[in-house]
């Protein structure tokens, strides 16, 4: 798959000196949904701004389809749809309004169809005369993302959608991302939720004080770095665990009433035949056992405090 | 060129416009007609006239000016700082527009504006006193001058202002007194000769002058400086502009 931004040796220093971006280097494919995941104040913003023209790099270059986002920028900036961070919007204007106003800021003739459909897509027909400051939180996020959608963008950032938005909203907007997904726009997201990378992405990206740490398909992400525990529910409580059971890494845990085992998905052997064997033979029996597997906020977490 | 963006812009700040009438248009009129029954009904009445003209239509064209140049700034800054207090200002920067065609959608609303103001003066003054345009063309051409030059420098003030304070100084603190001692209801001929020459240093008068000169062809100094001190008045204004926007002072990080 093409690329359709490609960002290289791109970096931010603010005027107090700090260092927001530190030789960043990123390929986004066409037609993806790419996470950029990060705790705050990691630069996830930054990039963007940069990307979306809204802050100056420090040095580096970035190509949106192609083009130069400083050489050519009217090129550049007509492919991408923006939904910033904040609730950043027109309170007097009308719903309608505000989002002819963002197709024709960016050149786009007037297509009244268009923006009906944007609007039918993101429950916001209804809505489309009322003003903006009548609007609850949800509602005005989704008008944020009409006035990106209203230029027939091929590329959406998406800065944090669902921050603060109730889990039925966060659904719907799932959803919408899907769908635009299939209509071929290109999709970067940043978010503090897990849940909504693991759930939506097909690549993830975590950024982290300024670096990329790591850019991997989820899949591949989740199953490299992945673990797996086993959690055995013993028939009896024991005291200690037999001797012939030290070389496993084994936890005892409710007081003695399950044997936890991490082991490693990635690995050959995961150990898990002869751990039950060895169980046997020490006599030690159990009712049940489960498996579950690492989560991707594990993982996050584990890569942060490495980085 | 990115025409539909200019007119986008355009349009929305021309929408703020007549959405805001009472405030954009009526009050101006109205704070205008009040000068007209103070200066000229009840102080005029006692000034015979002023090089030969009456001192109610003396003092027309400086009241035009007073509105004009007050109103062009208010426009203008409010239209750019209002999108950067309310963070707005994300589209316009994020959007396939240059720099230029930003500035010609607010400074083109915000001068429109006040073309139209001081036309509606203009006519609300006359139901007051005669008027003779004598140079109905030179004119027009000081009116829209003065109204995008202060637009300019409107646009200017709505950038650099970081707050509603700072937006309101430079109008209430320098414009306004200039204007008001810029021969807006005298003829700067009037004063004494020292402060005569402290006066010349008010770029006001220059406009003032300019102006009221294309309505009685009276003027305190020569048209060709009149004009000559709005255009530089003008290229400072662009220039600074051009400043703002290739750095990205308080625009872009």
């Amino acid at each position: 798959m093409s690329s359709i931004i490609s960002v290289a040796n791109l970096s931010k220093t603010y005027g107090s000196g700090f260092k927001a971006l530190k030789n960043v280097n990123l390929e986004i494919k066409r037609g993806e949904i790419f996470a950029l995941l990060g705790p705050n104040g990691a630069g996830k913003t930054t990039l963007i701004s940069i990307i979306c023209g809204i802050a100056n790099p420090s040095e580096g270059r970035v190509l949106v389809g192609g083009e130069d986002i400083q050489t050519s920028y009217r090129k550049a900036r007509s492919l991408i749809g923006l939904v910033p961070q904040e609730l950043h919007t027109d309170a007097f204007e009308s719903v309608w309004a505000t989002v002819s106003f963002s197709r024709g800021l960016f050149g786009k003739p007037k297509n009244p169809a268009h923006i009906e459909k944007v609007l039918k897509d993101l429950s916001l027909w209804d809505k489309k005369d009322n003003k903006i400051i009548t609007l609850s939180g949800g509602m005005k996020r989704r008008v944020m993302i009409a006035k990106a959608l209203s230029h027939e963008p091929q590329i959406l950032f998406l800065d944090e959608p669902t921050a603060g938005v109730d889990v039925e909203l966060r659904k719907g907007m799932w959803e919408v991302v899907r769908t635009l997904q299939q209509s071929g726009v290109t999709i970067i997201l940043t978010t503090h939720y897990i849940e909504e990378a693991e759930e939506m992405a097909d690549r993830i990206g975590v950024i982290n004080k300024g670096e990329i740490v790591l850019v991997e398909d989820k899949t591949t992400l989740m199953q490299k770095l992945g673990k797996k525990r086993l959690t055995l529910h013993l028939q009896g409580k024991i005291i200690s665990l037999p001797e012939s059971l030290s070389q496993y890494e084994l936890d005892l845990c409710d007081g003695g009433a399950t044997l936890v085992y991490d082991y490693d998905t990635k690995g050959e052997r995961t150990g898990i035949t002869s751990l039950l064997s060895d169980l046997r033979t020490a006599g030690i029996r159990f009712n049940d056992l489960d498996t579950t597997q690492s989560s991707l906020e594990d993982i996050f977490v584990d890569l942060v405090r490495t980085s | 060129m990115n025409h539909r963006a200019i007119r986008a812009i355009y349009l929305f700040e021309m929408a703020r416009t007549w959405r805001t009438l009472l405030q954009s248009i009526v009050s101006p009129v109205v704070s205008t007609s009040l000068y007209f029954v103070v200066f000229g009904a009840a102080i005029g009445s006692r000034i015979s006239q002023v090089e030969g003209v009456s001192y109610g239509t003396f003092i027309v064209p400086g009241l035009i000016m007073l509105s004009v140049l007050t109103q062009s700034i208010a426009n203008a800054s409010f239209g750019i700082y209002f999108p950067k207090f309310t963070g707005t200002i994300y589209e316009i920067l994020s959007a396939p527009i240059s720099y230029f065609e930003i500035v010609l959608g607010y400074v083109g609303a915000a001068a429109t504006k006040s073309i139209i103001l001081g036309l509606i003066i203009l006519a609300t003054a006359g139901l007051f006193v005669p008027l003779h345009i004598h140079h109905p063309v030179w004119m027009l051409a000081f009116l829209v001058l003065t109204a995008v030059t202060f637009s300019l420098f409107g646009f200017i003030i709505g950038i650099w202002a970081d707050g509603f304070e700072k937006l309101q100084m430079i109008p209430m603190l320098v414009v306004t007194p200039l204007t008001f001692l810029g021969g807006s209801f005298y003829s700067i001929d009037m004063l004494p000769p020292t402060w005569r020459t402290v006066a010349l240093l008010n770029p006001v008068v220059y406009l003032i002058s300019g102006f009221r000169w294309s309505f009685y062809e009276i003027a305190d100094v020569s048209v060709s400086v009149s004009i000559g001190m709005t255009v530089a008045f003008l290229v400072i204004c662009l220039t600074v502009i051009w400043w703002i926007f290739r750095t990205g002072y308080r625009l872009k990080n």
